[in-house]
């Protein structure tokens, strides 16, 4: 017998309405525009790590080809760029990658954008939206370093690689190789350090490495950081923010890196984003930006263990 | 050879680790919104029974192995292996060896039917059914009076398996046994 039932009960959908109504309410009250931008567009993400959604139509002689989007990131700088003020937007997002029990190829990103905030007053808008929406009183935050610093007592900036690759190992069984000083970074905070914690948390000023679309800065120990942050609860990513880069310069040598790389290791080569470097070069406002799963904020709300419960249809039955 | 990717890693797949064939009994996904992912896995050993975990980078893969369960009837041992015959009517034997039979030995009646993992066509693994009947061989005798209250003592199998039972068991008594908790269940026979 063919299923065709949702995975989702009613009482979650009625939740998933409850919690977007009160998203928008939340960005009513501050007077953040919303906007919608579109999830079919000519050219997608570089990140080496985020896979697109391709689709051909090849009506008549005429074949095209576009991306479903990421993230609506490039589209929105775009209306930054063109004098929007303040925006937010509630999406899908598309992204080839497995099923586990938090990712769906197709999920529901909350993004926004404020013009003049620092990382750290987009860090309180945060909070106050998770607070309200999850009944928390406050979220602490540590810097990356304090957090390795913490758990490992190391300075994840200034260790060797050697010394990091040394001390990944002794935690867990690494199989294969090309590992790279991010990966060993990366899996000793999912692996060895979240593990350990509780609750919810932010991370902010990131290694430079990986910084993304995030601004370059120094900190006050003189280590070269990104100006970025990540919320996690549950030991769940939940929102990925940044102090916007604005340098067009600086944007095509990280696309072009990207790319060069993906070329190098048989991924697909996107087209270079021509129109948000030509909207950059116009002049990006001062501005932090955040990117939030609204399913895992959902997740979060209603105590769900899996995204599967809090999504009507996942992708394999969809 | 046959290879997996991490993206076809499932539970009950099964790969060769170190060497050794195992099979996944889990397999979580690791994938952070910036950066790679990863694949966690945890191996069951079919040849020990251990479980290890390990970490994979998300496209690696691992070597297939050849393994297959099949029901096999258990024959004879020369001492140094235990015998099983095919069930298909090919009346094919494999010999199993001392490290296969191990959690099994001790429950083995002739004619009867094993579960046996073949990984290249060799006996690694022999599982026995999870319930047998076997003779008592050696236990005290029963004392008079006391049948059907609480006591128990040892009695040994004729496979060589000790369990305890009621008091009133006796020597030649035909009992139902869980190989996997060791317990006795009833007396089949008088």
């Amino acid at each position: 017998m063919m299923t065709w039932q949702p995975s989702a009960s009613l009482k979650m959908l009625k939740a998933r309405a409850q919690l977007l109504a009160s998203i928008r309410l939340f960005f009513a009250e501050r007077q953040v525009l919303e906007v919608e931008t579109p999830l079919l567009a000519h050219t997608t993400a570089s990140d080496i790590h985020i896979q697109s959604w391709r689709g051909v139509n090849s009506f008549g002689s005429n074949t095209q080809t576009k991306y479903l989007q990421t993230s609506p990131e490039f589209a929105m700088k775009r209306l930054l760029c063109s004098g929007s003020g303040s925006i937010y937007q509630i999406c899908k997002a598309f992204r080839v990658e497995e099923n586990s029990r938090c990712h769906n190829p197709e999920f529901t990103m909350l993004e926004w954008y404020r013009l003049d905030f620092s990382l750290a007053d987009l860090m309180q808008e945060v909070t106050q939206l998770v607070c309200q929406m999850t009944n928390q009183a406050a979220i602490p935050r540590y810097t990356y370093r304090e957090v390795f610093q913490n758990y490992l007592d190391i300075d994840p900036h200034t260790i060797s690689t050697d010394a990091l690759e040394q001390m990944t190992r002794d935690h867990i069984e690494l199989v294969g190789g090309e590992f790279q000083r991010n990966d060993f970074l990366q899996l000793l905070l999912s692996e060895v350090i979240e593990p350990h914690t509780r609750g919810s948390w932010f991370i902010y000023d990131y290694p430079e490495p990986q910084a993304a679309l995030a601004q370059i800065a120094q900190d006050d120990l003189g280590a070269s950081v990104a100006r970025r942050f990540e919320l996690f609860c549950n030991g769940m990513e939940i929102a990925n923010g940044y102090q916007e880069l604005a340098d067009p310069v600086e944007q095509q040598r990280r696309f072009e890196l990207d790319l060069a790389y993906r070329e190098k290791h048989q991924l697909e080569v996107y087209p270079l984003d021509e129109r948000l470097l030509a909207a950059l070069k116009t002049g990006l406002p001062p501005c932090a930006g955040v990117a939030l799963g609204v399913d895992r904020l959902l997740m979060l709300v209603t105590g769900a263990t899996g995204i599967d419960q809090v999504l009507n249809f996942t992708t394999d039955i969809a | 050879m046959a290879t997996f990717s991490t993206n076809e890693f499932k539970s009950g797949l099964k790969a060769l680790v170190e060497g050794d064939p195992c099979s996944i009994m889990e397999n979580e996904v690791v994938k952070p919104g910036k950066g790679q992912a990863f694949n966690r896995v945890k191996w069951r050993n079919l040849k020990t029974g251990r479980v290890l975990e390990r970490t994979y980078k998300s496209g690696e893969s691992v070597e297939a192995a050849d393994v297959m369960e099949m029901d096999m009837e258990y024959l004879y041992t020369d001492g140094e292996f235990w015998h099983f015959m095919k069930t298909d009517d090919s009346y094919e034997q494999l010999a199993a060896d001392e490290a296969a039979i191990t959690d099994a030995k001790n429950w083995l009646k002739e004619q009867d039917i094993y579960t046996v993992i073949l990984w290249n066509d060799a006996p690694i693994s022999v599982t026995p059914p999870n319930f047998v009947e076997l003779e008592v061989a050696e236990t005290d005798p029963g004392l008079k009076g006391d049948t059907a209250q609480g006591g128990t003592k040892p009695a040994t199998l004729t496979s060589g398996a000790v369990v305890k039972v009621p008091l009133f068991v006796n020597i030649g008594d035909v009992l139902r046994v869980d190989t996997r908790t060791n317990e006795y269940q009833n007396r089949v026979t008088k």
